[in-house]
């Protein structure tokens, strides 16, 4: 398919939020919210397609992104500027398709247009089971030379299976299936959320 | 050859789908450890006189085991297509679809069997 269609998409999403919010910061954070729900479902799809397996390391994880940029926007970003403790490291785009035929007005000068990036960074690594952050340090719309992003490892997510499982068997054998499978999980945008509602969750299933 | 039931389970282990081809309770005796084939690609398999359990798991946790008779083969393979071919396609590719409950869809259900069906593991006949 035609990347211009893609660019101009984006393009009109973006001028819709800032008709919408009238904010560049609410703006920013809509489209990072926007991204990171993509990436959760993005990354089944890159998962299927390029059957890249497991990381054992931030390169490794690095050199995938880098991977998926090549896959989903057709260009090639190059690695680099890792910091001394290995945890962090920038993807530098020489040119950023989703920023094409784009120039910034001059009220709009905090916006970071392509931080639905961002987001489908941090949505794809957490279904991976790995907590980053992600945020632009360079943009060409803001006359940088190149259009940088910056990923740093925050944490591992681990596992809350065996609990859960135990109980959901336990509840499923007085209850109808059907209970034990209805009942919410977490669908917040951020970990903290997620952490928090797991407790809760846990504790209704006993009920 | 035979397969007899599917289960797939997301990463916190809840059920987002059950299906059914040949059910026949029994369970056997095992006949070897659960011993992982190759952990990198997230396929394990163990086997008891009466059936086989294939267990195939996504880097992003989603869990899909298969039941067959003791003999089946081809199975990893089978998995990943179903895993690429029909949950991708029709869950994640789906909005309406959400991605932590159980799947409702009947397109889903609909491309599964078919594409268990025409697998060369499956046969009708129970072995």
């Amino acid at each position: 398919m035609s990347g211009e269609l893609f660019t101009l998409t984006y393009g009109s999403l973006v001028a819709q939020l800032l008709k919408d919010y009238e904010n560049v910061d609410d703006v920013n954070r809509q489209l990072e919210r926007m991204g990171y729900n993509i990436g959760m479902r993005l990354i089944e799809d890159f998962l299927a397609r390029a059957n890249p397996g497991r990381c054992y390391d931030l390169r490794d994880t690095a050199d995938k992104i880098q991977q998926a940029f090549k896959l989903y926007l057709g260009v090639s970003p190059s690695i680099g500027s890792w910091n001394p403790g290995g945890d962090e490291f920038s993807i530098v785009l020489e040119t950023n398709p989703m920023a094409e035929f784009v120039e910034l007005p001059d009220h709009c000068l905090g916006l970071r247009y392509s931080n639905i990036l961002a987001g489908i960074i941090r949505g794809a690594c957490e279904m991976v089971q790995m907590e980053v952050m992600v945020w632009f340090i360079a943009d060409q719309l803001k006359g940088d030379n190149v259009t940088e992003i910056r990923i740093k490892f925050v944490k591992r997510l681990e596992d809350a299976i065996p609990a859960v499982a135990e109980e959901a068997e336990v509840q499923s054998a007085v209850k109808p299936p059907s209970s034990t499978r209805a009942s919410p999980c977490w669908s917040g945008f951020r970990t903290e959320d997620r952490d928090s509602q797991r407790p809760h969750c846990s504790a209704h299933r006993v009920e | 050859m035979t397969i007899y039931n599917l289960y797939i389970f997301d990463r916190d282990g809840q059920m987002l789908h059950y299906a059914e081809w040949v059910r026949k309770k029994q369970s056997g005796m095992s006949r070897s450890q659960v011993s992982p084939v190759d952990l990198r690609e997230g396929y394990l398999t163990y086997c008891t006189n009466k059936y086989r359990l294939h267990l195939f798991e996504t880097p992003s946790r989603i869990k899909f085991v298969l039941n067959t008779d003791a003999v089946a083969t081809g199975i990893k393979e089978l998995l990943h297509q179903i895993y690429t071919q029909v949950y991708v396609e029709y869950v994640v590719f789906n909005p309406m679809c959400p991605l932590s409950k159980p799947i409702e869809s009947e397109l889903f259900a609909a491309r599964l069997d078919e594409v268990v069906r025409q697998s060369p593991a499956y046969a009708s006949r129970p072995a």
